[in-house]
């Protein structure tokens, strides 16, 4: 769906058209509209086209996000095993290290100190690239890739080209692990499932958990220390008061809110929303953003309340397509966070707020001091 | 007051999103191979239900579902 498709307000569910067509589509605003059409299997993830097996044939090998049952179930369950509440609390040990050993080089470097450069980025890639089995040496090009690739580039010719490497070199790595699968998640993933996997499954997969590892879960770190940064009441609130870091670690990821819209749905059939009726073969776009009543980046973190209720809240979407990797993002976040507020209690920024500046899913630096 | 419960889970809709597992772990499990959810107890008793009814809500796929067991069923137990 293009991005220019906008709510012209904030009406629960809106009727529209996707620009420049006469596609009928509609925009989910509302906690329950978007509850609703996130859980409801009438509603397709998989590109439309003709015939249902053309509209198979679009799909992104590998990307679950636009699967349906019951491809998506299979290519799922050969997931789950391995983002279980149990193999995440294995994980963490991991992740903690890294953070101590970043929290290290943070403060032998002096201050004021970047946090995005030299603390959000690198344990989101050490945690993501630890995980995936990808070698350490090769971790600076692929977050370069990975970097230069954002939607909001405006250097067209060179996210085209950093999109050809990424895949690339995750097709070689996949090809490589192939003949030798190491003690890790795609190492796993090819010794158990690697006879019903084609390459281009193996490398889509590869690429959409580098992706929610680097860019999605390292940008909600950022953008959630600039929530916390910007609100110190709630930081001090949380360092006076450290069993609280559950509770502010999923504030967090529902003010940040870092995927803004679900990936668009379509109706496979006529389907009653409240007293609207989405006919078969619209396009419906979610606003999780709307729907959790957050701020884009960038905005002021008004909302901010690490004691609020927010257990319903949709940053990690809902239905079958909930975000596979929650618990590890949850862990991460935690690790991260307490981490930094355990070793620097007095972290507070290094600039006026307004210097701060933001990409579509990340703040490009952070300087502090303590 | 609060009934008596029992929860059924439906595996094949479960997504294995964990979060009846972080919920309440003395109620919900994970199988380690498909990630999907396991019951350790069908009947976790009143006080339990409230919290279960929680879960039942937040659960992303609507795969737990609680029967309340009525007075009568309650009574002859
Ligand atoms: C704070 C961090 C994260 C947030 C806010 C987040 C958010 C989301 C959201 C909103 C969806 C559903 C989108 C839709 O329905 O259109 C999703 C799906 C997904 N996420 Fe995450 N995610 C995060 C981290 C992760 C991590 C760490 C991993 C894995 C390592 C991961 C893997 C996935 C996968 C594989 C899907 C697709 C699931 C499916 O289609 O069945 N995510 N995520
Ligand atoms: C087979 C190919 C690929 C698949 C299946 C895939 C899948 C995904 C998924 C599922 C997400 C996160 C969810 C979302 O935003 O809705 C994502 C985000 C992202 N992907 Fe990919 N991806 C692929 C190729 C690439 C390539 C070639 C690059 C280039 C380096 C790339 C860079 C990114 C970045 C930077 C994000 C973060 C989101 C953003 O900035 O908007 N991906 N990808
Ligand atoms: S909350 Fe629902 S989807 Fe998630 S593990 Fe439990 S039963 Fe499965």
């Amino acid at each position: 769906m293009p991005k220019s498709l906008k709510a012209p307000d904030q009406a629960p569910l809106v009727e529209t058209v996707v620009p420049g067509t006469s596609d009928r589509a509609w925009i989910a605003n509302g906690y329950d509209e978007v509850r609703a059409i996130l859980s409801d299997t009438r509603f397709s993830t998989t590109p439309p086209a003709e015939t249902a097996e053309a509209s198979r044939r679009l799909v992104q090998p590998g990307n679950l996000l636009q699967y349906d049952p019951p491809e998506h179930t299979r290519l799922r369950k050969m997931l789950t095993g391995e983002f279980t509440l149990r193999r995440v609390r294995t994980l963490e040990p991991l992740v903690e290290g890294i953070v101590e050993d970043r929290l290290d080089a943070l403060e032998g470097a002096g201050q004021p100190v970047d946090l995005v450069g030299q603390f959000v980025w690198p344990t989101a890639s050490l945690t993501g690239c630890a995980m995936l089995g990808i070698p350490r040496d090769d971790q600076t090009e692929l977050t370069r890739h990975l970097d230069n690739n954002r939607l909001d580039n405006p250097d067209r010719e060179q996210r085209d080209m950093a999109g050809t490497a990424y895949l690339v070199y995750l097709g070689k790595l996949m090809r490589q692990k192939r003949r030798d699968p190491g003690d890790d998640l795609l190492g796993r993933l090819i010794r158990d499932h690697g006879r019903s996997l084609t390459e281009a499954e193996l490398t889509g997969t590869a690429a959409t958990l580098l992706a929610s590892l680097i860019p999605i879960t390292g940008g909600t770190l950022g953008l959630g220390l600039v929530g916390l940064l910007e609100n110190p009441d709630q930081l001090a609130l949380l360092v006076e008061r450290p069993e609280l870091i559950d509770h502010a670690v999923e504030e967090v990821i529902r003010s940040v809110t870092i995927i803004p819209h679900a990936s668009p749905r379509t109706a496979k059939e006529d389907v009653a929303i409240g007293d609207q009726v989405i006919k078969a073969g619209d396009f419906v776009a979610c606003s999780l953003l709307e729907a959790n009543g957050a701020r884009p980046p960038g905005e002021p973190q008004d909302t901010l309340d690490i004691t609020r209720d927010n257990s319903g809240h949709m940053a990690f979407g809902h239905g079958l397509h909930y975000c596979l990797g929650a618990s590890l993002a949850r862990m991460e976040l935690r690790a991260a966070i307490s981490r930094l507020l355990r070793r620097f209690p007095k972290v507070r920024l290094a600039v006026p707020r307004d210097e701060l500046r933001f990409t579509a899913k990340s703040v490009e630096t952070l300087p502090v001091t303590w | 007051m609060e009934m008596e419960m029992e929860i059924r889970v439906d595996r094949d809709r479960c997504a294995g999103s964990s979060l009846c597992v972080s919920y309440l772990p003395d109620v919900f499990d994970q199988s380690d191979d498909d990630g999907k959810v396991l019951l350790r107890t069908a009947e976790p008793g009143a006080d339990a239900a409230q919290a279960v009814r929680g879960v039942v809500t937040r659960c992303p796929t609507g795969a737990i579902t609680v029967r309340a067991r009525d007075a009568q069923e309650v009574r002859d137990a």
